[in-house]
């Protein structure tokens, strides 16, 4: 028996769940881990991820010295490097010179519209916060986003606007106080596995009665009262005509509706049209279904709402997601223990990093940036001249992309994303991130993105530093280092402090941002002081146990869920309600419907998983196509078939599964070998500019062994 | 109506909620009663008897993890019928199943004075370790059936039900059905099973190959499965 050096106690890097964890460390190596069983957000379970996928940390292809390309990159002319013989190892003081100099040289050329950053989701808040900082207070770039953008920046947008507040309103747990729960887009148990724990143990053991609404047939259907399965795409329809059922047969709670929200009237009488015939007819889902759901939901004692990336995801998100507000506003589910509207955020730190401001249109706390009083707020606090931060909106993750030009968007820093992989229309992307002058990858690996870069800045795992992340229901967990850094790489935040102590001098400023912490609860403090949401967080009060925002003051408690007495804007809104169709609807010679996502075994575009013995339970891209389907294109199991959209082409394998629906296929977008990403479409939401990757037209056709770029066996999994 | 009920433990009074099970009464009252199977966040299952009581007026000993406490109810944890059982238990398990990762056990041998040397002619259960998948191995020469794996994996907590039990008596052997490797069957590598097993016999391949000796390298090589022939991207 291994007797291990230390355990240590730090929080999950992989989804938004935030399970604990115990780390057995020996000879600094990582060989197990534990979670304990009084964990107050999984007690004691973990996924496949949570206890095996840290070896990436080990991994030989880890970058752990700065890197610049020998060949001098170009506007234009820009190439992957993914082989390490193309790249130079350089000290961090040649690396971080070069960057300043670059970053410095093009700001003071072409302006604060030039520069752009990512963020990074799995970064800790403090990484973040700093990240948006640098943007900000020295390039005076709102310019800055991050991959809420390309998840649930639809429901961000609904639910800011309908109530003012756009996290989770309910603690995950709480589900077992559910006694009818809808789940919609959220393949639950591969992507938020241990909530799908919580809503197995409501259904088998407190009785819960479960609405399932999606187009695939996800293992949550097998606990399900009820499954409409809709055609992708028809969430405005349907819900709203849930909506109307709720209201013709007087289901709703009145007081609820006079007391606290307004703009009911107008709101009903768009309702008038969406008849569940109506909804029948465009969903596909029977209309008998549409009653029954609508009846147990708003009979429902303590109703709830869960929802993931498959109602944002589209060119009409933000409805998608109005759809779902509306029947929570309608029959009151909110504001109590156990009734909610809740969607279930990707990354483990996604709620974080928007918190923290790493968002175009917002400072840290949601504080527009278009806002004279917040504007000078932050001016003060950076100690930066009156007038001097943007008050302009910033670009989104994707409009970053394709403001790339000459006279656009010439330099990016990216921090931990990977939009090679994560952009919708790859081939657009790819032809975009070509004509950047200079590029930064702050990064692990020499992934999609960082195989383009000038300068490679090798930052540390998780488990390699310390910082906090904030969970899907709003818990601010402490991360804790564990190992001490690999080879020479650095901690995000002081990678960042290090560079922009070095452009401030760049810059010839006279005032400094402050720049000097010695750890991150500094950083901490300082976010406290700025969003009043976080003010009560301190390093010492979540040391056991994290804290639920908001946390108003050093002695508040946290907030377990939200909206008890009243929503943050007030009275919460209802909107009127139109439906428009996807942007790409299948046709003869596009017949079928692709639709994206995840697996349990994979995060997003692969960095760390694909280097991971997770990828040996997962090892290639696998299209899900119904029986019907792949009979009629004479496609067999574990047969190589090309797919095909108006945007880009693919090899990978059919996995024949009833988990798809006819008419509509699956791929999942972590696989650069048979990236879905190449065959997504760009269209985006027009509010929250979220790219529709839920909804595109393929084609599907068989194709010879020979064509598959990846070459592994194919291998058959007992899963769901 | 009153939903305490008072008892009897070790002449003892005590005062619990109806439904409290003896164990937890007994803790109650700071008696420490020896669990194998039983775990706090399972089900419990009183497989493995070491937890038995002597309750006056029962025929048998009663198992303390499971059983419900009665009005006027007199428990004894430490008789000498209670005492000689935990030994026998624990003789017959050293006696069959390779227990050296199972430290609390071994602790039980000592405190309850049981011979090793008892059953000197009695077969050890003999199974090849299982090492079928990249994540977890499986040396069911260390397990005691304490079934915590099974029910971890089934309503405890993850509802896969990948593994139960298979084989009769002595055959006895925790397993997928029809014995397909790991991957094959419906598990989905939570490890919810590792985190409760009491003897090791679950255990992490890289710890298990840290414990080998094989360097860092070594085992990041190790831990990849060879069948794979990637074309390199």
């Amino acid at each position: 028996m291994i007797k291990p050096d230390r355990i240590v106690t730090t929080t999950c890097p992989y989804c938004g769940v935030g399970c604990k964890l115990e780390v057995h460390v020996k000879d600094d190596f990582i060989y197990k881990v534990t979670s304990p069983f009084d964990a107050v957000v999984n007690h004691g379970n973990l996924c496949v991820k949570g206890r095996f996928g840290y070896d990436f940390i080990y991994h030989p292809q880890r970058v752990t010295v700065p890197l610049v390309r020998k060949e001098p990159q170009t506007a234009g002319n820009r190439t992957q490097a993914f082989n390490l013989q193309e790249w130079q190892e350089v000290s961090w003081d040649a690396a971080l010179n070069l960057i300043a100099d670059k970053f410095t040289e093009i700001y003071l050329r072409d302006g604060s519209q030039s520069i752009a950053m990512y963020g990074c989701a799995k970064a800790t808040n403090e990484d973040n916060y700093l990240l948006q900082k640098m943007g900000r207070a020295l390039f005076r770039t709102n310019h800055i986003d991050h991959c809420t953008r390309l998840c649930h920046a639809g429901s961000v947008v609904a639910l800011q606007g309908a109530l003012g507040s756009s996290a989770m309103s309910n603690t995950a747990a709480e589900v077992i106080h559910n006694d009818v729960f809808l789940l919609t887009g959220s393949n639950v148990t591969e992507n938020h596995p241990i909530i799908s724990l919580q809503m197995k143990a409501a259904v088998q053991k407190y009785g819960a009665k479960l609405i399932v609404v999606d187009p695939r047939r996800i293992e949550m259907v097998n606990y399900a009262t009820l499954w409409l399965a809709q055609k992708p795409g028809t969430d405005v329809p349907l819900f709203s005509a849930m909506a109307h059922v709720i209201i013709k047969e007087k289901l709703y709670n009145e007081d609820f509706i006079q007391q606290r929200t307004e703009n009911f009237a107008e709101f009903a009488a768009s309702m008038e049209k969406f008849t569940p015939a109506y909804a029948e007819a465009i969903s596909g889902v029977p209309q008998e279904l549409i009653v029954q759901a609508a009846r147990l939901y708003a009979r429902a004692k303590n109703g709830a709402i869960y929802w993931a990336l498959g109602i944002p995801e589209h060119s009409h998100g933000t409805d998608n997601a109005r759809t779902l507000i509306h029947l929570a506003l309608l029959t009151g589910h909110i504001g109590r223990e156990g009734t909610g509207l809740n969607p279930l955020r990707g990354q483990n730190n996604v709620q974080g990093t928007s918190d923290v401001g790493v968002m175009p249109w917002h400072y840290p706390g949601y504080q527009r940036v278009d806002d004279e009083s917040v504007a000078r707020k932050f001016e003060r606090a950076w100690n930066i001249e009156e007038g001097g931060l943007n008050r302009e909106l910033g670009l989104t993750t994707t409009e970053i992309i394709s403001a790339i030009s000459p006279a656009g968007v010439r330099a990016l820093y990216v921090m931990g994303e990977n939009p090679m992989m994560s952009e919708p229309n790859l081939n657009h992307t790819r032809r975009k991130i070509e004509q950047l002058e200079f590029l930064v990858a702050q990064d692990m690996f020499i992934n999609e993105t960082g195989a383009y870069a000038d300068v490679f800045l090798p930052a540390t795992s998780w488990a390699e530093k310390e910082g906090t992340f904030t969970n899907t229901d709003r818990r601010v967990q402490r991360v804790r280092q564990v190992i001490p850094p690999r080879g020479k790489s650095r901690p995000d935040w002081q990678i960042l402090c290090d560079l922009a102590q070095r452009i401030e001098a760049r810059l010839g400023r006279n005032t400094s941002s402050g720049w000097r912490y010695s750890h991150p609860s500094q950083i901490m403090d300082e976010i406290g002081q700025l969003v009043p949401d976080y003010a009560g967080i301190r390093y010492e009060r979540i040391e056991k146990e994290g804290l639920q925002v908001p946390v108003w003051d050093e002695k508040h408690p946290g907030t377990p869920f939200l909206f008890a007495d009243t929503f943050p804007r007030g009275k919460a809104r209802f909107t009127p309600m139109d439906y428009h169709p996807s942007v790409e609807m299948p046709n003869e010679e596009y017949p079928l419907i692709l639709t994206t996502g995840r697996v349990l075994e994979h995060w997003h575009g692969g960095t760390l998983t694909r280097h991971s013995a997770l990828d040996d339970l997962f090892p290639e891209a696998r299209i899900e196509i119904n029986p019907e389907d792949a009979q009629n294109l004479k496609i067999n199991n574990g047969q190589a078939v090309r797919v095909t959209s108006r945007r880009g082409t693919i090899v990978l394998r059919a996995r024949v599964t009833r988990k798809a629906n006819k008419g509509i296929v699956f791929i999942p977008f972590h696989f650069a070998e048979a990236a879905a990403n190449l065959l997504t479409i760009d269209a985006l939401d027009p509010e929250a500019k979220i790219p529709e990757y839920k909804i595109c037209a393929v084609r599907v056709l068989p194709a010879k062994e020979s064509e598959m770029v990846c070459d592994t066996l194919p291998f058959e999994r007992g899963r769901y | 109506m009153d939903d305490n009920i008072t008892l009897t433990i070790n002449n003892q009074s005590v005062r619990v909620s109806a439904g409290t099970t003896i164990l937890k009464a007994a803790q109650s009252l700071g008696i420490s009663i020896p669990t194998i199977c039983y775990h706090e966040h399972c089900t419990a299952n009183a497989l493995c008897r070491i937890c038995v009581v002597e309750v006056t007026g029962s025929r048998t000993l009663v198992p303390s993890c499971k059983a419900i406490v009665s009005e006027g109810m007199v428990v004894n944890t430490e008789s000498e019928r209670v005492l000689r059982a935990r030994k026998v238990i624990l003789e017959m398990l050293k006696a069959s199943i390779d227990l050296s990762e199972a430290p609390e056990i071994q602790a039980m041998i000592t405190e309850y004075n049981a011979d090793s040397q008892r059953f000197p002619e009695a077969v050890k259960r003999k199974s090849a370790v299982l090492d079928d998948n990249p994540m977890f191995l499986r040396d069911y020469n260390k397990c005691v059936l304490c079934w915590r794996c099974v029910q971890v994996c089934a309503e405890d907590a993850q509802y896969t039900y990948a593994i139960n039990f298979a084989g009769r008596g002595f055959e006895t052997q925790i397993s997928t059905f029809y014995h397909v490797p790991l991957p094959e069957s419906s598990c989905v590598f939570c490890g919810q099973c590792i985190g409760v097993c009491p003897t090791g016999a679950l255990k992490p391949k890289r710890e298990a190959l840290l414990e080998d000796g094989f360097s860092l390298n070594d085992i990041t090589a190790l831990t990849r499965m060879d069948w794979r022939k990637k074309k390199t991207v």
